[in-house]
């Protein structure tokens, strides 16, 4: 039994999820790959928001794939860190944006 | 980053006995992962089979002014197999006997042979269509004698192919060696000086990409537009095309991904992109391999794990078109390189985009 909830190596089995459900696993993948092609974005900033999302969700499959990726599209290790940083100035930026909440039942409980 | 082939550190992977083992033992013997021969199988098109010889690459010598850490042919300064005037004499007769348009001349740098101007100049009277040279670059820099390069390559119509591995300075030191990268930069600016890569140019520039580590190359033409991009924005370069050309896991290639554990990993991106389509397009098919000692190979690759051809013609000495077509190529786990996403070879993909 596996002592572990994540293996690098389940991310090259992503594919067999349709095998216990062919029409929706196929739906989805179809799906994921229309995401990733070049529409008004490029593919390149496609592959540098999911990298950003990847941290966000703190997904480490997505996290491995999305890394791989953008070495493959040539996007450099410094283009990449600072797409976490945006990725985690925004999910910093979302606690504390709540502290107006906190501000207004303060003002409003003791103001 | 590397200062001497694995030859000069008696590494066990110089020895290509070695390498082929490992190529075949592991996932491939315990069937983890398929062969490329049961792979190829699959759709029918095992054996690989030669077509009409297109395209003559000569190796003119292994000797390199550079040691880059992915070389598949273990390059460096301390390599000394070099080929001598007699055997380029053999290949000028082999190239007017043979129907190939394209004559590609590598090393190594092909440059630091003794001989390179004077086979270039030869070379050139027989009247081949499209005369590469591929050129490091840097060797352009590396001493005055080379200096002048540029306007050798000009006076005879060279198509010059040339390794960038990125547009950063970062990066492609990383991958070549320090200092590489500005070394570079000047080069291509003495290229386009002459009129290399310019718009609209018969003289032909074209760089090689190829990845810096353990990833396959992205689409190639996402790539060639970066690439000119930024190569125009920062330092006012032009060039043809980008071919994205993939590492195959041998000589320093495999020593890395072996190092860095990385080994297993890359053969299943390279087994999980394997592409049937790319296996009819395969540079083996049109192309004939020669080493800087004359001997015949179906490819560079090859050339390096001593595979010889499956012909009884094996050397130039005794090149016989004939014998060589229809010939059946040898093959091993190298070959996913060629057959991965959208196929590779030495004029980078084989599957035009949108195919």
């Amino acid at each position: 039994m596996q002592k572990t909830y994540y293996d690098p190596a389940d991310l090259r089995k992503f594919g067999k999820i349709s095998e216990w459900n062919e029409e929706l696993g196929s739906k989805f993948f179809e799906y994921y790959n229309s995401v990733f092609k070049e529409g008004k974005l490029s593919e390149r900033e496609k592959s540098l928001i999911a990298l950003a999302v990847a941290h966000t969700i703190q997904c480490p499959y997505c996290i491995d794939a999305y890394t791989g990726d953008g070495l493959q599209r040539g996007i450099t290790k410094e283009e990449m860190m600072e797409s976490l940083h945006v990725a985690s100035a925004i999910r910093g930026g979302a606690s504390l944006v709540h502290g107006v909440q906190m501000m207004n039942k303060v003002n409003k409980l003791d103001g | 980053m590397a200062t001497k082939s694995l030859h000069k550190l008696g590494s066990d992977l110089a020895q290509s006995n070695k390498q082929l083992k490992i190529l075949s033992n592991g996932i491939f013997k315990n069937g983890e992962l398929p062969t490329f021969k049961d792979k190829i199988s699959e759709s029918g098109q095992f054996p690989l089979k030669a077509k009409k010889l297109e395209i003559l690459q000569i190796n003119v010598g292994y000797m390199c002014n550079q040691v880059c850490d992915h070389c598949h042919v273990d390059a460096g300064p301390d390599r000394k197999e070099i080929m001598t005037r007699d055997t380029m004499k053999q290949c000028l007769e082999l190239i007017e006997k043979s129907e190939a348009h394209t004559l590609d001349l590598t090393g190594g740098a092909p440059e630091m042979n003794p001989d390179f101007r004077w086979f270039v100049e030869e070379a050139a009277k027989v009247g081949i269509k499209d005369f590469i040279v591929r050129s490091n670059l840097t060797i352009i820099r590396a001493n005055k004698k080379y200096y002048d390069l540029p306007d050798f390559f000009k006076k005879h119509n060279i198509h010059v192919v040339s390794s960038m591995p990125h547009w950063t300075k970062g990066k492609t030191d990383k991958q070549r060696g320090s200092g590489v990268f500005d070394k570079s930069i000047k080069a291509l600016q003495d290229l386009n000086a002459v009129g290399y890569g310019m718009p609209g140019s018969h003289l032909k520039l074209d760089l090689v990409y190829n990845p810096s580590g353990a990833f396959l190359p992205g689409n190639q033409s996402a790539m060639e537009k970066d690439f000119k991009k930024t190569l125009l924005e920062d330092f006012n370069i032009q060039f043809h095309n980008l071919f994205a050309i993939t590492n195959l896991p041998i000589a320093r290639f495999l020593d890395y991904l072996i190092a860095s554990d990385n080994y297993e990993d890359y053969m299943y991106s390279l087994v999980e992109a394997y592409n049937p389509a790319a296996v009819s397009n395969l540079m083996c098919k049109n192309t004939l391999s020669i080493s800087w000692d004359g001997y015949l190979f179906d490819c560079d690759f090859n050339q390096m794990l001593e595979l010889p051809v499956n012909s009884k013609s094996k050397h130039v000495s005794e090149f016989n078109q004939e014998l060589l077509e229809g010939r059946n190529i040898v093959i091993s786990q190298h070959c996913y390189g060629c057959t991965a996403g959208a196929g590779s070879s030495c004029q980078g993909n084989i599957i035009p985009e949108n195919a």
